[in-house]
């Protein structure tokens, strides 16, 4: 493993998209940057724009119109990037899968390297699939 | 030339700073995850993010003035890294420097934000257009209160723009923050550098939850490496200005290394309380507070150091 991927792995950044999630996943990823959980001891960051991310997380249903944005958000990114689909909706669609203006799920749209499902995930849900991302 | 080449590359300039202001950005955030009651990033890991950042890939605007864009980060590490240069030298080899440095360093430490200013423009971005407009009118701000304090440090040193007269006069006289118009410029030049370093409550050109890191939000990979690389020395040469200006600088032989230390950090903790303890504030009201109050003290402390208090 090369320098550049080993300081990869320590320092992930992560950009949060939402999709037209039922809000509870964004909350439960807000949980993780709470004293309790912390995930800046892996040297992780919620940034703002995904011109610095390195790992795109995927929230909520992927309907129709979302699918576009989440398509050039995924082009405007600097790779390499780790996509990550959270939550029961972001896995297979949940409970709007059958919904008619359903798009998703995100696998279908772009390569995914980590699901985490759950509806919501629990943080301790998540921060093991942030340890299986970092193994992988 | 290689004497020169030696301290602008290695010590005290771009190696040496870019480490110290490495560990001195781990400190605060170190320090920012316990006022928080949380564990805090690894040691390392302001290296980790610089050699990640070098890793990933760089991507250009495809509207903008490309050249720029990719100029402005260069030009911010040579110059934030030229400004420790000549902060440092004469604290690390007495007597070096030349009569006029004061003000050199006091252009040099400005070049960092016009160009983040000048590369956000370049980007073409609407966010990074509102983030540079906001930049601009920070530092119309803050730079009328950082030369009037400047001008009060010249005046306590006996009319003299060299730094290394400055660290003698505070030798001989004690150091300038110990009287009443040190302690005014102590607080003007400490909230100078809270808005220079672009920290909370001054952190509005790159307000990440506003307008997505502003200035900053076209940069990724390595053009974006060196942005964090001069933002490294800076929170470096802004402290280090300070020591040298108000605390006496720092001292190279035996115990005084500790006390340089502890000057050094002292200031960062300071700096990192202000920005744990405060909202940010909008472009309007920190025009204010410079130009009201901050004008009101620096002015209070050239007439202060007129009359020797
Ligand atoms: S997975 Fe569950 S909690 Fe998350 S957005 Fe979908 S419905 Fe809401």
């Amino acid at each position: 493993m090369g320098l550049g991927s080993y300081c990869f792995k320590k320092s992930l950044w992560v950009f949060h998209f939402g999709g037209a999630s039922c809000n509870n996943c964004d909350i439960e990823i807000l949980d993780c940057l709470t004293p309790r959980y912390d995930i800046e001891r892996f040297g992780m960051q919620l940034v703002g724009t995904i011109r610095h991310a390195d790992v795109l997380l995927v929230s909520g249903s992927i309907n129709r119109k979302c699918r576009d944005r989440l398509l050039e958000l995924y082009n405007q990114a600097p790779k390499p990037l780790l996509v990550v689909a959270f939550g029961a909706c972001g896995c297979t669609g949940g409970i709007f899968a059958e919904g008619n203006t359903f798009a998703g799920p995100v696998d279908k749209i772009i390569p995914v390297d980590a699901y985490i499902p759950g509806c919501p995930p629990k943080p301790e849900a998540i921060l093991a699939g942030i340890v299986k991302l970092l193994n992988k | 030339m290689i004497k020169e080449l030696f301290y602008f590359l290695i010590f005290p300039g771009m190696i040496f700073s870019v480490v110290v202001g490495g560990v001195l950005s781990w400190s605060d955030r170190k320090i920012t995850a316990r006022v928080q009651f949380r564990k805090g990033p690894p040691f390392l890991q302001p290296f980790y993010d610089l050699g990640k950042l070098f890793y990933k890939e760089t991507i250009l605007p495809r509207h903008g003035a490309r050249l720029t864009f990719l100029a402005a980060p260069v030009f911010a590490l040579f110059s934030a890294t030229l400004a420790n240069v000549f902060i440092l030298l004469p604290s690390v080899f007495p007597g070096s420097g030349f009569s006029g440095d004061l003000i050199v360093v006091f252009y040099l430490l400005t070049i960092p934000s016009l160009t983040y200013l000048l590369g956000a423009l370049a980007s073409g971005n609407p966010l990074g257009a509102l983030g540079a407009s906001r930049e601009m009118k920070l530092i119309i701000s803050y730079e009328l209160a950082f030369i009037l304090a400047l001008t009060a440090i010249v005046i306590k040193s006996g009319m003299s723009l060299s730094i290394s007269d400055i660290i003698a006069a505070q030798q001989e006289g004690g150091v300038f923050a110990g009287s009443l118009s040190g302690v005014l410029l102590f607080v003007v030049i400490l909230f100078v550098t809270q808005a220079k370093l672009a920290l909370v409550p001054f952190d509005m050109s790159e307000a990440e939850t506003e307008i997505a890191h502003g200035v900053f939000i076209e940069y990724s990979g390595s053009a974006y490496a060196l942005i964090k690389m001069a933002r490294y020395v800076m929170l470096f040469a802004l402290p280090a200005l300070m020591v040298t200006l108000l605390l006496g600088g720092f001292g190279m032989e035996g115990i005084s290394i500790l006390w340089s230390v502890l000057k050094l950090v002292l200031i960062i903790l300071l700096i990192t309380l202000i920005r744990n303890t405060n909202p940010r504030l909008r472009i309007d009201q920190a025009m204010k507070f410079f130009f009201l109050w901050m004008n009101l003290l620096a002015v209070a402390a050239i007439v202060l150091s007129l009359i020797n208090i």
